[in-house]
């Protein structure tokens, strides 16, 4: 007993950590070819289909590449921030996964198995956080890069996210208040137990973290510290090879990351859907887990939805979007649910 | 934010200088105080070249100035030699010539709401237009063999006659197009990212206009409502019915709205040459090595980009003596600066792409 | 050929009010292909596009042109032309002026008159180098700062 116990109790935390390393990995690689396919439809093209089945293997054909290339610093950079910034990027994303469940707790030979790293109190406010450590590998990046593009790039970057925090962390707070709980697993267990996920009782809670979401994962309409026609590719107009596929891996991540985080908090996580409809019952057959990815895919097709529809924001506009209304509104959202939540 | 102004150089390599232009930019706060274009770069001394060739030489070489626009490229410089000869095209060429003209109009037209979408961040349009651009490079192979650089326009008339198949390929296209504008249309019209992207943006006075010699749909976007086709016929246009349409913001949005409307009457245009399509020939009797009455000529047509001109100068030998061409997007270009100063360095993009420059034609 | 210009009464207008007000300063009335052209001397140029465009309304330059002759035709003529295009919205005119330029002389700027005249003179400064007085910022537009030479002269080399 002791040496199964042993086994469990090593074995499983590094099955656990591989897991959830491999598990944002995997994510971005069906995301990016998820991305040039679903965009390529909406435009009538037929996106990359040569690579392995349906050219799913695409990204990693390209990564390959992008693994051999040349590694260019340029030579007025500063080496060290240059080098830095895109493990601080990747690390940040990929960290805030530690605190990510991945579905809910299940048996293995008696053993109860938690699918995730780390379980925390604050794990909402700890996932917001480190992610928010990645600004700094974009700023470091744009700046030791020595050149206006990337600098131009890394500060509307800088101004973007810290701009698109408040709202986020404001509409955060309304879950919060009827989970009575920053613990992501307690925010899906109490939606199981209220038999009504948060984003049917907080809508507007929803639509605001949802278009901060986009606006922090820099990506379409808002993605302007990147915009190509203007910026070249933003702050990481001068990285190449390996560096650069660590930042583009890393804002995938991230948009796993924030549809994970719409998931847990607005839509019942791994729970299955029409909990209180009997007749659909059987669809509990399924393992909470791919009732998880099947929603968090949702998401990011959505991503790559707009990203097809919409042209870009301007600057100024952005900004104006931010502080005059998703601010405004997110506060008036906040204080309604708190009377409300009060009254009942 | 304390932000000292900062020179930014935008290409010559850079997604959205539209080929090989160089924008040299001050930026204070992104907000754009100067803009220098340094253009040359595909500078092949077009005019040079062509006083060692002889006059039918020229024609295939005009493809290569606007070449989103080569028919139109092809009939501004047709034009000016026939009118230094004296020469009589058969009706029926002149008819051939409007609808191909058109069709090139419609091309591009549809390829610069592409660009200019995309320059926007709307990618999706620039595929869009390019499918519908697509079926008319098609009708052009089908006509002549070439799809971008065409020479589908010769001294004297057309080089082929137009047959039942290419008659019927472009009225499929006349068709289609409204359905797919439409579809355009529907994604940007009312779209607030759009017009908030391209309203109010680079406006330009009707005065600064006509004092930057600013032609085309740019000068018609600020209420000049001048169209060459109407104002000074040529080709047989007098025959057709069609409105010019005129806007009178003179920003981007205007721009836009003028280009999209055209290509409706261009759309037009094609369909009422094609219904009303005179027999006879489609080629004077020309000699295959043209002699040209010494003499000058200036003669301009209304390409898609505005006022396309050929300044013709004959020495009586079978080559001239100089040809000067008037090109819109140099002048349009031109104008940039007056456009994007106290605007958003985004907005330089957008304005840029609302110009509708070529670089082939500017640097000629 | 000027006989014909009684066809075109409006454009007859413009060349008879020239020639009333600057005299023998307009060397040359040319009627030819419904075109009609001015020929002057360098210094009458601003004053005369400045009357063409203020008091006859050609308010747009459509082209400016340049020219090398290498041999020019006659006593007194000199080898480069540069040529104004002038146009009016009004009636749909057009009207040239035709300036004759030697080797070394220069020629009045007009982009205070016309804005559309900046990179059309820079060009051909660029290709003739002949200088414009007075231009505000007069630099090779298409070739290089450190080009040698004018290719559209007709004694540029073409090979080599």
């Amino acid at each position: 007993m002791t040496a199964l116990t042993l086994l469990f109790d090593v074995l499983i935390p590094v099955i656990k950590i591989a897991a959830v390393i491999l598990f944002p990995m995997v994510m971005v690689i069906v995301l990016i070819w998820m991305e040039r396919r679903v965009v390529a439809f909406i435009q009538g093209r037929l996106g990359p289909n040569r690579v392995g089945f349906q050219g799913l293997l695409q990204p990693i054909a390209d990564a390959t590449k992008l693994f051999f290339k040349e590694d260019i610093i340029p030579r007025e950079a500063d080496r060290l921030l240059f080098n830095l910034s895109p493990v601080l990027v990747m690390i940040s994303s990929l960290l805030a996964f530690a605190f990510v469940p991945l579905g809910g707790p299940f048996d293995v030979m008696g053993y109860t198995i938690d699918p995730w790293i780390a379980r925390s109190p604050v794990g909402l406010l700890l996932v917001l956080g480190l992610s928010a450590i990645g600004v700094f590998g974009i700023i470091f990046g744009g700046w030791a890069s020595n050149s206006k593009y990337p600098l131009m790039g890394a500060l509307r970057s800088v101004v973007q996210v810290l701009s698109y925090e408040i709202p986020l962390g404001l509409t955060v707070l309304t879950v919060v208040f009827f989970s009575r709980s920053m613990d992501l697993v307690a925010i899906v267990n109490n939606q199981k137990d209220a038999k009504v996920w948060f984003g049917f009782l907080l809508p507007f809670s929803f639509l605001i973290f949802w278009i901060s979401g986009i606006a922090e994962t820099n990506r379409a309409p808002f993605d302007l510290p990147e915009a190509e026609s203007e910026l070249v590719a933003g702050y990481h107009t001068e990285y190449s090879g390996m560096k650069f596929a660590f930042f583009y891996i890393a804002e995938y991540a991230h948009m796993v990351l924030v549809s994970s985080l719409v998931v847990l908090l607005f839509f019942g996580g791994w729970l299955p859907p029409f909990p209180n409809v009997r007749a659909l019952a059987f669809l509990g057959v399924l393992p909470g887990f791919v009732w998880y990815l099947i929603k968090i895919m949702f998401f990011l097709y959505l991503y790559i939805w707009i990203r097809g529809t919409l042209p870009r924001y301007r600057f100024d506009a952005l900004i104006k979007l931010v502080w005059k209304w998703l601010v405004p509104l997110a506060l008036l959202n906040f204080v309604i649910v708190a009377v409300a939540w009060y009254l009942l | 934010m304390a932000f000292k102004e900062i020179e930014l150089n935008m290409g010559p390599q850079h997604p959205s200088t539209h080929g090989v232009l160089r924008l040299k930019l001050r930026v204070d706060n992104e907000v754009v105080t100067s803009v220098e274009p340094v253009i040359g770069y595909l500078h092949r001394g077009m005019e040079k070249l062509w006083e060692s060739q002889t006059y039918a030489q020229i024609v295939p070489m005009t493809d290569r100035l606007d070449y989103l626009a080569a028919l139109s490229n092809n009939l501004g410089y047709v034009l000016a030699v026939e009118k230094l000869m004296g020469l009589e095209v058969p009706k029926r060429a002149q008819y051939i010539r409007v609808a191909l003209v058109e069709l090139q109009r419609l091309a591009s037209h549809l390829a610069w709401v592409g660009f200019m979408a995309n320059d926007i961040g709307a990618m999706s349009v620039l595929l869009y237009a390019f499918e519908d651009r697509e079926a008319v490079l098609d009708i052009f192979e089908a006509y002549c063999g070439a799809r971008l650089t065409v020479h589908g326009i010769r001294i004297g008339g057309v080089p082929f006659d137009l047959d039942e198949t290419v008659a019927g390929m472009i009225r499929r296209v006349l068709d289609e197009t409204p359905k797919k504008l439409a579809d355009i249309e529907k994604l940007l019209n009312d779209n607030r990212i759009w017009l908030h992207r391209t309203r109010g943006v680079g406006v330009i006075s009707a005065v600064d206009a006509v004092d930057l010699g600013l032609t085309g749909p740019a000068l018609r976007a600020t209420g000049v409502p001048w169209d060459i086709r109407r104002d000074l016929p040529y080709s047989s246009y007098e025959d057709f019915e069609f409105d010019v349409p005129v806007r009178t913001g003179g920003d981007v949005y205007d721009r836009y709205l003028v280009r999209l409307e055209e290509i409706r009457q261009s759309l037009r245009i094609v369909r009422q040459a094609l219904d009303r399509l005179p027999p006879g020939p489609h080629l004077a009797k020309v000699p295959r090595l043209l002699k040209v009455p010494p003499g000058e000529v200036f003669h301009t047509i209304e390409a898609p980009k505005g006022e396309l001109g050929f300044y013709i100068r004959a020495n009586g030998t079978e080559r001239p003596e100089r040809v000067k061409m008037k090109s819109p997007s140099f002048i349009n270009l031109q104008s940039l600066e007056r456009m994007s100063k106290g605007y958003l360095f985004s907005d330089v993009v957008g304005i840029l792409g609302s110009l509708d420059i070529v670089l082939g034609e500017i640097d000629k | 050929m000027l006989e014909e210009l009684a066809e075109a009464p409006a454009l007859k207008r413009v060349a008879d009010a020239l020639r009333e007000r600057f005299g023998d300063a307009v060397l040359e009335t040319v009627y030819e292909r419904k075109e009609l052209s001015f020929r002057l001397g360098a210094r009458d140029l601003p004053a005369v596009l400045e009357f063409l465009k203020t008091g006859h309304d050609f308010n747009a330059l459509n082209d400016m042109i340049g020219l090398d002759r290498l041999a020019p035709p006659g006593e007194g003529r000199k080898r480069f032309e540069i040529l104004y295009q002038l146009y009016r919205f009004s009636d749909h005119r057009r009207a040239r002026v035709v300036v004759e330029v030697g080797l070394s002389e220069s020629v009045p700027s007009i982009v205070s008159l016309y804005g559309s005249a900046d990179w059309a003179e820079r060009e051909i400064f660029d290709m003739f180098g002949i200088r414009f007085e007075g231009h505000p910022d007069l630099r090779r537009i298409y070739l290089a700062e450190d080009f040698s030479g004018h290719p559209l002269r007709k004694d540029f080399p073409l090979e080599g």
